[in-house]
């Protein structure tokens, strides 16, 4: 399945198929020809033809699971992620604590302080996963795309207390060039900037 | 003293048939999993052993330490003793088919049959009948409700399927003459138009179906109908004794796919090693058909099943006999 088909949601009447379908048999004599029509129609060796096909083709559609993975939408909110600024590798997040805000569930806390350079720096960030309920407000409310939803979907773990804290969200540095930029919950658009238009100075 | 080598020959012949048709019973339960998946586009089981083989021994360690669980409504010895019957009589009914031609092994002749009874065909379909009581005893004794429905369904099944199973059967033995599986067999020596499927193709579609319904396979499969009543009459059965059920359907329909061979598409023919592997390469023509179908067609309902048998199957394999008989007598 391509990718486009996968993210197209609208679900429409292009997937169905009207059927030419007949009234049932009322009287005796047409129930009859009907068992006799269903008889020697031969539809059963469609059927029988059918399966053997498909069994001679091999078209395999099974996913191997942990072998193999379907790859999930862009806009799929899976574990957060805490990303970083490309150039310079700080933190993205400012600590302004708008995703504690929003959050519905209750279910984000972040520490902050100010550091030597006057700036706020973020000391705790920890997101409960047993409360979140993969809204996706905070990476839609957060103003710098430092909070973001990433494809991490296979959450087992020996603690529940796993994944949740900064360390484990943040990007670390040695793989900051492998940090992509987000394109889904809450990036922009692509082309927005088009959209833009000057603050009206008329009134 | 003249007596004990034909016993010991029979004891080693029964032991074989025994051993080799429940290591069969067990590998084609792995083959119908592969190959439904495959006409289902799966892959089937792949993970135990290479391409899933050993999904059998899996399967047979699951099934030999599960807790054997008897409810405590149930009436005991009735309860423990069905699946037994179920495959007693599945092996019993092997005694009288001949899977193989003669051959001979260090200089010794080996007649691949338990014992030539010369009522054979008679007394296979006589104990796949019996057969009928595992389900029903099952169904009856499990003090539940699913299971009762389908010891009911196991005889309103198998009792109008007996008839038709006899009656069509009924015709090429009256070209035949003999009820012996060898004799029938011998009859149709001499290559593929000799065969009695095409002078009897109708008593042979009517067998085949009858075939299905003996050995509860898809179309016919209402004894255990999971959408309808759970497991039918092996709802309250695990381990051993729900696989002795599945080893005697598995065993029973190896039975009939060889009967079938034997009766109408001519069996081993005149004997050789060329005929031996046409045999078994008939019999599992018929074993993946029965999975085949389970792959493509529905399940009938009980009604759809007593209306067909009755009116439809029944008159078609009457008439086939009237009409074979005066064929013969004119």
């Amino acid at each position: 399945m391509s990718l486009e088909q996968f993210k197209n949601r609208n679900v429409g009447t292009q997937n169905y198929v009207p059927l030419d379908l007949e009234m049932p048999p009322s009287d005796p004599w047409d129930k009859f020809t009907q068992v006799v029509k269903r008889t020697f129609k031969g539809e059963l060796f469609v059927g029988l033809w059918i399966v053997f096909r498909e069994m001679v083709k091999f078209d395999i559609h099974t996913v191997q699971y942990p072998q193999e993975k379907l790859p999930i939408g862009p806009r799929y909110r899976a574990v957060h992620k805490l990303l970083r600024l490309l150039e310079s590798g700080y933190e993205r997040c400012i600590g302004c604590g708008l995703c504690e805000k929003i959050c519905i569930s209750d279910c984000i806390r972040m520490d902050t302080k100010i550091d030597e350079n006057s700036r706020k720096e973020v000391t705790e960030y920890s997101i409960n996963l047993g409360r979140c309920i993969f809204c996706g407000y905070c990476a839609e409310v957060c103003p710098e795309l430092a909070i973001v939803h990433g494809g991490r979907y296979e959450n087992a773990s020996e603690q529940r207390a796993h994944y949740v804290i900064k360390d484990d969200m943040l990007t670390p540095l040695d793989f900051l060039k492998d940090q992509e930029e987000f394109p889904g919950f809450g990036a922009i658009i692509p082309g927005s900037d088009a959209d833009v238009k000057k603050t009206p100075t008329a009134y | 003293m003249q007596e004990a080598p034909i016993i010991i020959e029979t004891v080693i012949k029964a032991v074989a048939i025994v051993l080799v048709f429940s290591a069969i019973a067990g590998f084609t339960t792995y083959i119908e999993r592969k190959i439904l998946a495959f006409m289902q586009r799966r892959l089937g089981p792949m993970n135990v052993g290479p391409y899933g083989i050993l999904q059998i021994a899996a399967d047979g360690i699951k099934l030999f330490t599960k807790e054997d669980i008897i409810p405590s409504k149930a009436v005991r010895a009735v309860f423990m003793i069905a699946p037994i019957i179920t495959a007693a009589t599945a092996f019993i009914a092997m005694a009288a088919i001949p899977f193989l031609p003669t051959f001979e092994i260090f200089g010794y002749t080996v007649h691949p049959i338990v014992s030539d009874v010369n009522v054979g065909i008679l007394f296979v379909l006589g104990v796949m009948a019996t057969g009928m009581y595992g389900p029903l005893l099952a169904g009856m004794s499990s003090a539940n409700k699913w299971s009762l429905l389908g010891g009911a369904r196991t005889v309103i099944q198998l009792l109008s399927f007996e008839v038709v199973t006899g009656l069509s059967i009924l015709s090429p033995l009256m070209m035949v003459g003999s009820l012996s599986l060898i004799d029938i067999n011998n009859y149709q020596v001499g290559g593929i138009t000799n065969w009695l499927i095409w002078q009897q193709p109708v008593a042979f579609v009517l067998f085949l179906i009858a075939a299905f319904a003996e050995v509860n396979r898809t179309p016919f499969d209402l004894l255990e109908h999971e959408a309808e009543i759970v497991s039918g009459y092996a709802t309250e059965y695990s381990g051993m004794r729900w696989g002795m059920f599945f080893i005697g359907e598995y065993a029973n329909m190896i039975t009939v796919a060889f009967l079938v061979s034997i009766v109408f598409l001519g069996g081993f023919g005149d004997g050789g090693l060329l005929g031996g592997l046409a045999v078994v390469g008939k019999a599992m023509f018929f074993i993946f058909f029965f999975l085949w179908t389970r792959a493509a067609w529905p399940h009938i309902r009980p009604d759809q099943l007593m209306w067909f048998t009755w009116k439809v199957l029944m008159p078609v394999a009457i008439i086939n006999i009237v009409i074979t008989g005066f064929v013969m007598m004119f």
